[in-house]
């Protein structure tokens, strides 16, 4: 009796499985190629190859001898880290202060700290390009860093989800003699695991994949980042089709790799704060 | 009394700590936000470039002179049309999918969503690359279409209007779809399942459970969606420079693309003009959101 019923439910849902599979070929279809691509002299890529050929080895050779293939890595990995180790060190500690320590004041400057998601980039462009200048911090890390550190979208992360964190055991702690940023390191920071992690893969999502900053701080080609490198790749006259998506390789291999392993982290990190 | 004093002593020094905690995101957020925001309105005032910077004559010239800027006002009017196609598409099949996802009896769910989340898993520039390589003259699709013998020859997407702005838009479309999907899943899993199992006991078929169930208790996170997908739209700019390059002749063009030419893009920064642009950005997001943010509270 339920197996036929289960049987009819899933008749029911074939043309759901059709619709499924479709968006779902759409939505691999352009990465598949992108790597089948990489493996394939140019001229096969523009006749329509769409299966794996054996000249992986040769883009990649041409690819570094064209570029700064490890260095832009080297950078991007760079920023990104201490990107995300920096921001989640500053948004975690003030969405602990705005909620566990929150007063009627803290809640009004909260509120006003959230005024700052509906400033666009490209209008702090100019004034920040003028700070980092000044400053002589063009093409260093804190050029790229510095004006993502703290955000409302983190701090409100890391606020929202500090809701469920037992405040008995702050309690507890202070009687046990531990100062308030102790509490923090000893009974926050592992409290609050999973949000860290979540908030580390967005993180290093948003730095890894920026574009619009880098190319207005990171000028030097010293300096500058994956999206950067495989951009100009692509801006020349002629382009290299096999070269070109050997360098889209490796700038989306870490994001995909943090994609499979981390994808429950990552949506959340998406969802962030909304519950 | 001595002991009521020193319980308010103690809360004063813990409400003190918690503004420790709080000051250093808050200052670099005043400092990295607020202070270039109010420099990029006094900005705006100015005309001239580099070290030349004085305050413009008129005062509201760059004002006056960006609705004369026929290329301004076509990056205004290119930014309109990708949020009113693109932005309604993407957002009906990021509900859709989450629904059809949300279904227990759906096999295979977890490789389904993982397949429809993927685009997210690339950055901007990668996504727009890849589709520009697969849309050029000698791109795959082009292929297909000869082969086919649905054209007859190769047909330039990227270089003739309608077709470039209509990749851009599918290239957005297949990029964030996925990751609006996420939102509403996210928000489905909040709603009892025994509440569609009930709705399909009193015989409700899945258009009127979905109109009925899903969408009303969904509203406040498809306004959320909805002012994250305008902010995000109105700032478009790696795809912009990536896939098109504005181009043919501006006809793609963005924004923030448009803006970012005049402030760093080839000649000498036009760094008043740039930053009079960006303030008119600011002020749409910032109605755009209000209007949006309306709308959900009168829904409630």
């Amino acid at each position: 009796m339920t197996k036929k019923n289960s049987s009819a439910i899933q008749r029911r849902l074939i043309p759901t499985y059709i619709f499924l599979i479709i968006v779902s070929f759409i939505s691999v279809f352009p990465l598949y190629w992108m790597i089948a691509a990489a493996t394939n002299r140019s001229v096969d890529v523009a006749r329509g190859k769409i299966t794996f050929g054996a000249y992986a080895l040769e883009n990649f050779q041409k690819l570094t001898q064209q570029t700064d293939l490890w260095g832009a890595l080297g950078n991007s990995f760079l920023y990104a880290i201490v990107q995300t180790v920096v921001a989640l060190l500053v948004c975690s500690l003030a969405g602990y202060g705005f909620e566990l320590y929150h007063d009627k004041w803290k809640d009004k400057v909260f509120s006003i700290l959230l005024l700052a998601m509906m400033i666009p980039q490209v209008a702090t462009m100019i004034p920040l390009f003028k700070m980092i200048s000044s400053a002589g911090l063009l093409n260093t890390v804190w050029a790229f860093i510095l004006p993502s550190i703290s955000t409302p979208f983190l701090i409100m992360m890391f606020r929202q989800n500090s809701r469920n964190f037992p405040v008995d055991i702050m309690e507890a702690a202070r009687l046990d003699g531990l100062s308030e940023l102790q509490i923090y390191f000893r009974m926050y920071m592992p409290v609050m695991k999973s949000t860290y992690a979540a908030a580390a893969v967005i993180t290093f999502m948003n730095a890894w994949n920026s574009y619009l900053w880098p190319k207005v701080v990171m000028a030097d080609t010293r300096a500058q980042t994956m999206p950067m490198l495989i951009a100009n790749l692509a801006s020349g006259y002629t382009v290299d089709y096999g070269v070109l998506m050997m360098g889209v390789l490796f700038c989306s291999i870490p994001t995909m790799i943090i994609f499979f392993v981390l994808q429950k982290q990552f949506a959340e990190g998406i969802t962030g704060s909304v519950k | 009394m001595s002991k009521q004093k020193k319980s308010l002593n103690i809360q004063g020094k813990q409400q003190r700590a918690g503004w420790v905690f709080l000051a250093p995101a808050a200052i670099m957020i005043a400092v990295f936000s607020f202070y270039p925001m109010v420099q990029a309105f006094i900005t705006s005032f100015t005309t001239g470039t580099g070290v030349n910077q004085r305050m413009a004559e008129p005062l509201f010239y760059n004002y006056t002179r960006m609705f004369a800027d026929r290329t301004f006002l076509r990056s205004v009017g290119n930014t309109f049309l990708y949020l009113a196609i693109e932005v309604p598409i993407m957002l009906v099949l990021a509900i859709l999918l989450a629904q059809l996802l949300n279904n227990r009896d759906l096999k295979f769910r977890g490789l389904f969503r993982t397949m429809v989340f993927l685009p997210c898993a690339t950055s901007l520039v990668s996504y727009a690359l890849i589709f520009k390589s697969l849309f050029a003259v000698d791109g795959l699709i082009n292929t297909i279409f000869v082969n086919l013998g649905i054209f007859e020859s190769n047909y330039n997407f990227l270089g003739n209007t309608g077709s470039a702005r209509a990749i851009i838009i599918i290239a957005l479309i297949w990029r964030w779809t996925g990751y609006n999907m996420v939102f509403y899943l996210a928000g489905l899993q909040n709603i009892e399942y025994s509440v569609y199992e009930a709705a399909k006991i009193d015989g409700a078929n899945g258009w009127k459970t979905f109109w009925k169930i899903t969408v009303p208790l969904l509203m406040p996170t498809i306004v959320m969606t909805v002012i994250m997908s305008i902010n995000g739209t109105l700032q478009l700019f790696d795809e912009s420079v990536n896939l098109t390059q504005g181009g043919p002749a501006y006809s793609t063009i963005t924004m923030s693309h448009y803006i970012y030419n005049n402030a760093f893009g080839l000649g000498v920064g036009k760094f008043g003009y740039a930053s009079a642009m960006s303030f008119f950005i600011f002020i749409l997001v910032a109605i755009l959101s209000a209007i949006s943010m309306k709308v959900g509270d009168n829904r409630d």
